[in-house]
């Protein structure tokens, strides 16, 4: 037994305030606009106003003329820029070639045309007001439904259809599931388009080094090293000679989950001018030329029997992808596939996807990225067949749920879930609300003709993406662990965190690991120059793959530790806990940092042994993780005015083992809002032409602080068997399990008026007109 | 063509010359060095940008530098003491968690501190209402309700 603990505290499980901090709440923090170097110029981006546009001629004499403007790009520049690529690949996807900047038409609103640089911010942006381009506006198409239509206009006029790709999937027996069927019932359900907003807009900062032709991005990116790769080829530049700095990184939700073309635009301007530039986006551009995310169009069947057992889904999917494939566009889909059946023991799945090309900017991976979707669906259709069999909702969900003792589950859409007991959320989330109580209460405020909802959500998810032959690009993770030679240790990631707080959270895992303090911890992430190669924070994986990755690193580290240990007791029988080697026999131990020392002054090593304490590891993840939660939302629908008021929002989610509580719920609350946006207030509108309506803050409507109901977070903790820490991931949980529970609570508020569905966002306006129409829609 | 501007920025006095044109904002990050104060909007919605201007919160994005002439303006930087002793209002973000990117806090703790001066005992309802002007897209404004509440009064 050990005799000396250094360290016997564990901080996994505690709710430990962020080690990243102190730097953003004292303003010190460095982001890729807070970034001056001599010499820097500025970059703007002449754009299309037109949804549709050939371009006639550009004129950038007048935009030279300018004192301070240093040069102008145009597409005869940059024509031999690789495309922006897509990384998702689909049998008979068609692709169109993406220049970074347009050839000789435009296909959405804020399509990059040309490029000004210049001396000063200020005289950037004078000259591109000064560059004149002799525009042909064409036919724009902007709705899906449209867009499939005989006779649209054609958004690329070589697939006169507006087809990117037709996709099916299909498992067991639907059409005889169906032919049997006691009952169907079937609902058109929307997930309009979004806009992730992120409050720092996207950025680039790059530096040319003519000396060693090597080029430093520094890039407001969720993925360095992916972005370094894909970059590298599009200039032609050697992957060993890209450096990609991601300096604080102000909020990704997925849009930074990406290579856009001014990645490599601003790699192309540095290179020509032989000076830095900056390039930073306005919100303006944030809205039209950064990623959009959902866009679809739902045609949802369902068969079960008269006792609610779902026996088939059918789903008829028309995405909107926008004019082009950014990174995963195509794949997002796919993903709402996957999870269509929830929760559900349900072997009986058809899907068809049509990807459908539109004049707007791509949609693609936006928190949850096509589970949302899969979730809002099917959680809307279980309540529409409870309410056409006159069920209790939550009656209807535990009939069909996953038992709990089936697990590892082949759902029908192939995917195995790790470990689930689906019914203990529910149970909670129906004790914290008092749900029959609450039912009671629903009686009585029916009576006196008040509007008062109660909504369900039992969601699923698929996190920790993911095995890497099931990803567009690998899916591991990598962490370097070095314990330097005074004791203290540093953890490299490749996972590229931008506010998910995996600087405290890993040095919680490390400190335990390792029976160090937190403080002697220090995670470093997204440089690299600095950090081995590495994938991404992103679909929820970060702490189940990137913290596992740096798990087995330090279990590597541990038995060197124990080899130097012992030589250094003169033992063979040496055990590591709590910060120190202990000589099993006598009791005797030498802590951590003397070990550390020990191994690089190297005067003598341990048999085979090399010295140093360095280890890295890539892990391959064998499964994706399945968290899993129930919400519930109880509304309040003002007839005169259409308002709808969250009178409860209770959350219990199952993240797996919860490393720190502080920084779930925080995850949870944040992702309850994006839920809540979507549910409530946001869609990105194009209107006929092409014209983003909602182009603005002033016109899409993200949650403000007095928009938020409080949130009642708690869990229930089903570790994943899939990784060692047995996490799931936490991220877009709350995103998921939200508006199908809002959309359920408003309408059962609105059910004594006959509706049964209403499509997202529920405005007061489009509430209102509801009730007036005494719930016609 | 540039004009001199004199002002006291976090307890020092310093002057430059400016374009008329220039936004505070700009002025505050790209002259004095000063990048707590974010911009993600430039059209006065979001409040990333918020600082104190001879005492009160103001959006630094929708000012002239030349209209900072002559008074006093603090930012975020100027918050903790001199030697680094946080203000209670960046102790209780941090301790509440009250932010998760960081990108909205600078902006979000100077309209915060505004709150509790006004107000030392808020409600709830009126921290959200006194937070209309600052947006966040991370937290859910759930931990910064938190913060500022555990903040008020200190």
């Amino acid at each position: 037994m050990a005799t000396t603990i250094t360290k016997t505290e564990t901080l996994v499980g505690k709710r430990i305030r962020r080690r990243e901090d102190p730097r953003l709440i004292t303003g010190t923090a460095t982001y890729v606009d807070d970034i001056q170097m001599p010499g820097m110029h500025h970059a703007c981006i002449v754009r299309s106003p037109h949804g549709a546009a050939n371009i006639k001629a550009i004129n950038i004499k007048p935009a030279l003329e300018l004192p301070g403007v240093a040069a102008v790009f145009t597409f005869k520049d940059t024509e031999k820029v690789g495309p922006v690529p897509c990384g998702a690949s689909l049998p008979g996807l068609r692709v169109p070639h993406h220049h970074i900047l347009a050839k000789d038409r435009v296909y959405f609103v804020g399509h990059p045309v040309a490029v000004v640089v210049a001396t000063d911010r200020y005289i950037a942006r004078d000259g591109a007001d000064l560059v004149e381009v002799e525009w042909e506006p064409l036919p724009a198409v902007t709705d899906v439904e449209k867009a499939l239509a005989k006779g649209a206009a054609a958004v690329h006029p070589e697939w006169p259809d507006n087809t990117a790709f037709n996709y099916h999937q299909e498992h067991g027996e639907v059409d005889k599931v169906f032919a049997e069927a006691e009952v169907i019932v079937k609902e058109r359900i929307t997930s309009q388009r979004l806009i992730p907003t992120a409050m720092e807009t996207r950025g680039v900062v790059a530096e040319w080094h003519a000396g060693d032709r090597s080029l430093t991005l520094h890039s407001s990116t969720q993925i360095p090293h992916l972005l370094r790769t894909l970059v590298a080829q599009m200039l032609g530049i050697e992957e060993n000679r890209l450096r990609v700095v991601t300096p604080e990184v102000g909020g990704g939700f997925g849009s930074k989950l990406n290579v856009y073309a001014e990645e490599a635009l601003m790699g192309f301007v540095a290179r020509q001018i032989g000076k830095p530039v900056k390039w930073i986006e306005s919100r303006r551009e944030n809205f039209t030329c950064t990623i959009h995310g959902r866009g679809h169009v739902d045609y949802y069947e369902v068969a079960a029997k008269r006792d609610g057992t779902i026996l088939g889904i059918k789903l008829k999917l028309l995405q909107d992808l926008g004019a082009y494939h950014q990174l995963l566009t195509p794949a997002i889909p796919t993903l709402s596939v996957l999870m269509m059946p929830g929760l559900y023991n349900c072997q009986n799945i058809r899907a068809d996807i049509v990807g459908v090309f539109t004049n707007a900017v791509p949609t693609d991976a936006y928190r949850g990225a096509g589970r949302p979707e899969a979730t809002h669906g099917i959680e809307r259709m279980v309540d529409i067949l409870a309410a056409e069999l006159k069920m209790d909702p939550a009656e209807i969900r535990y009939k069909n749920f996953i038992p709990k003792d089936a697990f590892p589950y082949a759902t029908a859409t192939g995917l195995s879930y790790d470990s689930g007991n689906y019914a203990a959320p529910l149970d909670k989330a129906l004790a914290l609300v008092d749900y029959k109580k609450l039912r009671e209460e629903q009686k009585k405020a029916r009576a006196e003709g008040r509007l008062m909802g109660i909504g369900i959500s039992t969601y699923g998810e698929i996190c920790a993406m993911g095995p890497s032959p099931a990803t567009p690009a690998g899916g591991w993770e990598s962490a370097t662990v070095k314990i330097e030679p005074g004791g203290t240790v540093t953890v490299m990631t490749g996972c590229s965190p931008h506010g998910q707080g995996e600087e405290t959270t890993f040095a919680q895992i490390a400190a335990d690991e390792l029976g160090v303090g937190i403080d002697d911890v220090l995670v470093v992430h997204g440089d690299t120059a600095v950090v081995q190669y590495g994938i991404g924070t992103f679909g929820s994986r970060g702490t189940a793959i990137g913290g596992t990755a740096m798990y087995y690193a330090i279990q590597e580290l541990k038995e060197k530790i124990k080899k130097y240990g012992a030589m250094l007791l003169g033992t063979d029988d040496v055990s590591f806990a709590s910060g120190a080697c202990v000589d099993n026999k006598t009791g005797k131990s030498v802590p951590l940092a003397q070990i550390a020392g020990a191994s690089y002054r190297a005067l003598t090593l341990p048999p085979k042994t090399e010295p140093g304490l360095v280890a890295t590891y890539f892990w391959e993840p064998p499964n994706f993780t399945f968290p899993f939660g129930a919400h519930i939302v109880v509304t309040e629908v003002d007839k005169d005015t259409g308002a709808i008021a969250l009178k409860r929002y209770v959350a219990v989610d199952d993240c797996g083992k919860i490393i720190n509580p502080l920084i779930v719920d925080g995850q949870v609350h944040g992702g309850v809002a994006q839920g809540l946006g979507q549910a409530l207030w946001e869609q990105a509108i194009y209107d006929d032409t092409g014209q983003l309506v909602t182009g603005e803050l002033m016109d899409y409507a993200i949650p403000k602080a007095s928009f938020m109901p409080w949130i009642e977070s708690s869990h229930t903790e089903t570790p994943s068997p899939v990784n060692p820490l047995g996490v799931k991931g936490v991220g877009e949980a709350g995103t998921i399990g939200c508006s199908p529970a809002v959309v359920n609570s408003v309408v059962d508020a609105l059910s004594p008026l006959g509706v049964r569905h209403i499509d997202m966002p529920m405005t007061p306006e489009k509430i209102w007109k509801l009730v007036q129409a005494g719930g016609k829609a | 063509m540039t004009k001199n501007i004199t002002l006291t920025i976090n307890g020092k006095k310093r002057t430059d010359a400016v374009e008329p044109r220039m936004l505070l904002i700009h002025y505050l990050r790209e002259v004095t060095g000063l990048t707590g104060p974010h911009i993600a909007c430039e059209t006065s919605l979001c409040g990333a940008c918020t600082v104190h201007l001879d005492g009160k919160a103001i959006k630094s994005c929708t000012m002239f530098a030349v209209q900072a002439d002559g008074r006093e303006v603090l930012t975020i930087e100027g918050l903790a003491a001199a030697d680094g002793k946080l203000d209670p209002m960046q102790e209780a973000f941090w301790n509440e968690h009250g932010l998760q990117c960081g990108f909205c806090t600078p902006g979000m703790i100077m309209t915060a501190k505004q709150i509790v001066e006004r107000n030392p005992k808020p409600t709830d309802e009126e921290i959200r209402h006194g937070l209309e002007g600052n947006l966040c897209r991370c937290t859910g404004y759930q931990h910064i309700v938190n913060a500022v509440r555990a903040a008020a009064g200190k």
